[in-house]
């Protein structure tokens, strides 16, 4: 117990004027926390640097390597080279691809996370990696379709209904939906659809034999086409959830709390969850679902800026954009032959960093 | 003393993983007393009342019971010796007053003998004692604060122990119910002969039915005894870092602690405020307060 | 509360008590005076027999049914082992090890469901934190993929892959002691690059195997003969007991661990014991039948529901989960006959269903 007895406060300030007093603290205070802010901007900046470099090597990277320099000559004057095309027509929006889908995951796990105030919440948690994998699932056996760009469409088709039925399931009755309800529905319904898809993948071996492939999550032969499909989405996600910040750290305090202090609860909590669906569901549509990203880079995030909302959703995206890429470069020069899909890459790469920093700091707690 | 008491410590040191609350700290609990332990918030006495219901383990020292240290009883049988009222238990979902109470008979309990004539008839009593016999079928979740806290009281008496640890009975509780339980307190005290220790905060309900106060401050403990003997404006100015004046109780004549005014200075202070004058320097008021803080 | 009337010892004496509330209404059974006393609540006794009779009676249907169909007496005589050579080949080598297997895994998988609901006070509290399930999963990908193993070296796969990964995530999550949330999170990344581990060998590897792998992650009972039934009865034998006797204490830790020590319950001791047991049972489960899903999360439940009781039903949990899993089975090997689905399929599609229901339910009145 830190609690000041009031007694103690009072007749301490007895002692001295009140207004200095008061200004004096007022004063430090806004220079530790000028000092404080710079700092997370100088971080930010930081991690955007590390990101360009991580873009550069990805372009860079592949079957024909280009060098850097010449990576940077094409990238700011048009030669019209055949070096240019590969940028231009295959790496490039892979790239550009891997970073949207990164911060979409990044952020739609520090929403979610903060929504629920559970540390293990991850998007996937409204049940749309599940929606979305059972849509695809429907795609391939009932309409034969095999191609990325239609399952696109089905993806994010069954992550946003799947995702609204576990919304309107958790948020039944009085208290709506509370970060338990969201959990349990979410759990429910996931557990129904991957039932159902697994009684068609193990009757059906060519539904099957897609499926693996897809379920684990890849940038491999995305192109603009889908990029251009899914990019809508995930901008209007993230400019969402970049005003959901101050809302999101009121309703870190309890919701009796958070009412008290004025925040629209369960507006915030819809608002949230449909920036989610968004970015996850455009996310996952685009590239399959990639697991790791969203559940633990809000973790780094908040180890990082501590657990203002407002600061933990920037890093979130620009630190969960960096894995992907520089996952995605890696995946392309660890095997002798072919390629590593990101979806592995990222938790190989990401988990030992993960748990070295669960081991080395006081994680913040939410 | 020539018989060691039932219940004492010697050179405890109770800390939770690095931070220290109480070095060095001996405390004997009277046989047969009514041990009210009080001191501001964070000062240890919950603690300490862990520590003495083995609890808590102490980093360094030891807690006897009946001459025997505690730790070295099987956890059943202290539980037979001593019970404690913590101050958060959880109330399982769905279930009623008498079967919470009948878990107080657990540590009497044996794999054959689950529900004893005798066991029936503790549990009837101890829902006697405390009032809420008419609750016996109703669901705990429905019931209000003071009645929950009657049953989880009841609870504790059906272990039927004569040592009774109480940690902070009265809180959220309104002032008849607060009443209610130090009453039965009292009459626990009185008519079975038990030892209770309670921590109280409320300082003039601690001098009126406590037979022996206990006063901690910052881990230690400041002054023991007789309330009427060691209750003084001086003790709790030293303890709490209130200016106070004490008064004999006008209903029982245990002190009473009133505390000093200070409306005048904040007065005085908002007007030199209006002048825009500083006000006068004052003496420190209370010294005690950080030196306890 | 009445006292009962006291009878001479030492005929049993049987006092009806006053009804409760909520409807449920208690005998106490005293025998030998007092020497030998406990208390029945008629609903649990009532629940509990039901369970026992259904679950009977579906046992019996799973003998019969099947693309060759015995009736009732000559499944009978061929358990006796008499009867025509096909019933008895079909009787005692195949259906009634596969019975009793999902019988003893949906057993152990309920009672372990309830240790870890009880002790993490969390309807979703699960094996899975640790890393048992997914270790387990990846230990039986590995050994079926890489190793090409058959059913029994799978087994093995999965419970060493289960326990390394279990003692992996503790080893790294200690640190002056183990924090809770530093295990849920070195549980998170460990999960993380088991999974990854997984999705590699299974991209890789060729289409039949790989579904081979998959049917083993659903949780199938196809072909489990008297190997498994061995195999899951030594350790639910020694361990369900086990677990039954540390019923009152789990009871009274959901009071809080204050209370619980309080009343003479030696907390860690209890709650270690517990762990490790439940983890054990979780792990003859998969070991036999793969991790099927949702028995360890409803049956506990389902239980708790039906008696109305105020705490942890053990033995409840126990029934329900073999029941569960012995029409789910029944469900599977019957829904889409010849078709056999892997009852991990009908465990999720059912058991989710009803959990959707049941909160859609208890949410819309108001409850929960």
């Amino acid at each position: 117990m830190t609690l000041e007895r009031p007694s103690s406060a009072i007749a301490d300030s007895e002692n001295t004027d009140d207004a200095l007093a008061a200004r004096a603290a007022l004063n430090q205070r806004t220079t530790a926390h000028t000092r404080v802010q710079l700092l997370r901007v100088v971080g930010l900046l930081v991690g955007l640097g590390v990101l360009v470099l991580c873009v550069m090597l990805s372009i860079s990277v592949g079957a024909k390597p280009i060098p850097l320099p010449t990576v940077w000559h094409a990238l700011i004057d048009d030669q019209g080279s055949y070096n240019q095309d590969v940028i231009f027509e295959l790496r490039l929006p892979r790239t550009v691809l891997g970073i949207a889908i990164g911060a979409s995951l990044g952020v739609a796990g520090a929403l979610m996370q903060a929504l629920t105030r559970n540390p293990i919440a991850d998007p996937g948690l409204l049940g749309i990696n599940a929606g979305a994998a059972m849509a695809v699932v429907v795609a391939i056996f009932i309409f034969g379709l095999t191609d990325l760009t239609s399952y696109v469409w089905f993806g994010f088709l069954g992550a946003a209904v799947t995702a609204f039925v576990v919304y309107f399931l958790g948020s039944r009755g009085r208290t709506g939906a509370t970060p338990v309800r969201l959990a349990l529905a979410g759990t429910a319904v996931a557990a129904v659809l991957i039932g159902l898809m697994n009684g068609i993948v193990i009757v059906n071996d060519f539904v099957f034999d897609q499926i693996r492939f897809w379920q684990v999550g890849s940038l491999v032969g995305r192109d603009m086409a889908i990029f251009a499909q899914v990019l809508p989405f995930l901008l209007i996600g993230l400019a969402i959830a970049l005003f959901l910040g101050s809302s999101l750290n009121a309703i870190a305090l309890g919701e009796d709390m958070a009412a008290a202090l004025g925040a629209r609860i369960n507006r915030t909590r819809a608002v949230s969850a449909l920036a989610i669906v968004l970015l996850c569901g455009g996310a996952t549509a685009a590239a399959g679902p990639i697991g790791f990203v969203g559940l633990t880079i809000p973790h780094v995030a908040r180890a990082i800026t501590g657990p203002d909302q407002r600061w933990v959703l920037p890093y979130s995206a620009v630190l969960a954009a960096i894995l992907l890429v520089g996952a995605d470069t890696l995946g392309r020069i660890v095997l002798p032959s072919g390629e590593l899909e990101v979806g592995i890459i990222t938790a190989l790469v990401g988990a030992p960093v993960f748990i070295a920093l669960v081991r080395r700091t006081r994680m913040a707690q939410l | 003393m020539s018989e060691p008491a039932r219940l004492w410590g010697e050179n405890l040191t109770l800390a939770y993983d690095q931070r220290v609350i109480s070095r060095e700290l001996g405390i004997t609990i009277p046989d047969g007393s009514l041990t009210v332990i009080v001191g501001p918030n964070a000062c240890g006495k919950s603690t300490l009342l862990r520590a003495l219901s083995r609890m808590l383990k102490p980093a360094a020292g030891a807690v006897h019971l009946d001459g025997r240290l505690i730790s070295s009883y099987p956890s059943k049988e202290v539980a037979r010796r001593l019970g404690l009222l913590p101050q958060s238990s959880i109330a399982p979902d769905g279930i009623t007053v008498a079967d919470l109470v009948a878990r107080g008979r657990y540590p009497h309990q044996k794999f054959l003998k689950q529900w004893s004539r005798a066991d029936e008839r503790i549990i009837a009593e101890a829902m006697a004692a405390t009032r809420v016999s008419d609750l016996g079928s109703r669901m705990v979740d429905e019931l209000s604060g003071g009645q929950r806290q009657r049953v989880w009281l009841a609870m504790v008496l059906a272990q039927q122990t004569p040592l009774l640890l109480l940690d902070e009975p009265t809180t959220y509780l309104d002032i008849a119910h607060q009443m209610d339980v130090l009453d039965l307190c009292a009459e626990l005290h009185h008519d079975r002969g038990h030892t209770l220790v309670a921590v109280l905060h409320d300082l003039n309900h601690a001098c009126r039915y406590a037979t022996h106060l206990i006063a901690m401050s910052d881990g230690q403990v400041v002054a023991q005894g007789d309330p009427a003997e060691i209750i003084t404006a001086e003790l709790v100015e030293e303890v709490f870092g209130l200016p106070c004046r004490i008064i004999p109780d006008p209903e029982t004549g245990t002190p009473l602690v009133v505390p000093a005014d200070r409306r005048g200075k904040i007065a005085k202070r908002a007007a030199a405020r209006q002048d825009g004058s500083t006000p006068p320097e004052e003496a420190p008021v209370a010294a005690g307060a950080r030196q306890s803080a | 509360m009445s006292t009962t009337k006291s009878q001479p010892a030492p005929a049993a004496d049987r006092t009806r008590q006053g009804r409760r509330d909520s409807g449920d209404a208690v005998r106490v059974v005293r025998l030998a005076g007092d020497a030998v006393s406990f208390r029945l609540r008629t609903r649990m006794t009532f629940i509990y027999g039901t369970l026992v009779a259904a679950t009977l009676v579906v046992f019996a249907i799973t003998l019969m049914v099947g693309d060759y169909e015995i009736p009732l007496p000559r499944v009978l005589l061929a358990l006796t082992g008499e009867g025509e050579r096909l019933d008895v080949f079909f009787v005692q080598g195949m259906r009634l090890p596969r019975a009793l297997t999902a019988i003893l895994v949906g057993a152990a998988l309920g009672v372990a469901g309830a240790v870890f609901q009880s002790l993490s006070r969390n309807p979703l509290g699960s094996p899975d934190i640790i890393g048992f399930t997914s270790g387990a999963a990846t230990g039986a990908v590995l050994t079926i993929l890489v190793l090409g193993g058959g059913m029994t070296q799978t087994s093995i796969g999965a419970v060493i892959g289960g326990l390394g990964t279990a003692g992996l995530v503790y080893l790294l999550a200690l640190k002056r002691g183990v924090q809770g949330y530093r295990l849920i999170l070195v549980g998170i990344g460990v999960n993380a690059m088991l999974l990854s581990a997984r999705d590699y060998l299974m991209t890789r590897a060729e289409l039949t195997e790989a579904m081979t792998a998959q049917v083993w992650l659903v949780g199938s009972l196809n072909g489990r003969d008297w190997t498994q039934v061995v195999a899951v009865s030594c350790g639910t034998g020694v361990l369900i007991p086990l677990i039954l006797g540390l019923g009152p204490r789990l009871r009274l830790m959901e009071m809080g661990e204050d209370s619980a020590r309080a009343l003479g319950v030696p907390t860690q001791a209890t709650q270690a014991t517990a762990l490790l047991t439940a983890s054990a049972l979780t792990g003859f489960g998969i070991a036999v039948a793969g991790p099927i899903g949702f028995i360890a999360l409803a049956a506990p439940q389902l239980a708790r529901r039906l008696v109305r009781a105020n705490g942890t039903t053990l033995l409840g949990a126990g029934l329900m989960g073999g029941f569960l899993l012995l029409t789910a089975d029944l469900i599977a090997q019957r829904a889409l006959a010849p078709i056999q689905l892997p009852v991990g399929v009908v465990t999720a599609v059912v058991g989710g269903s009803y959990l959707v229901w049941l909160l859609y339910r208890e949410w819309r009145t108001g409850r929960g």
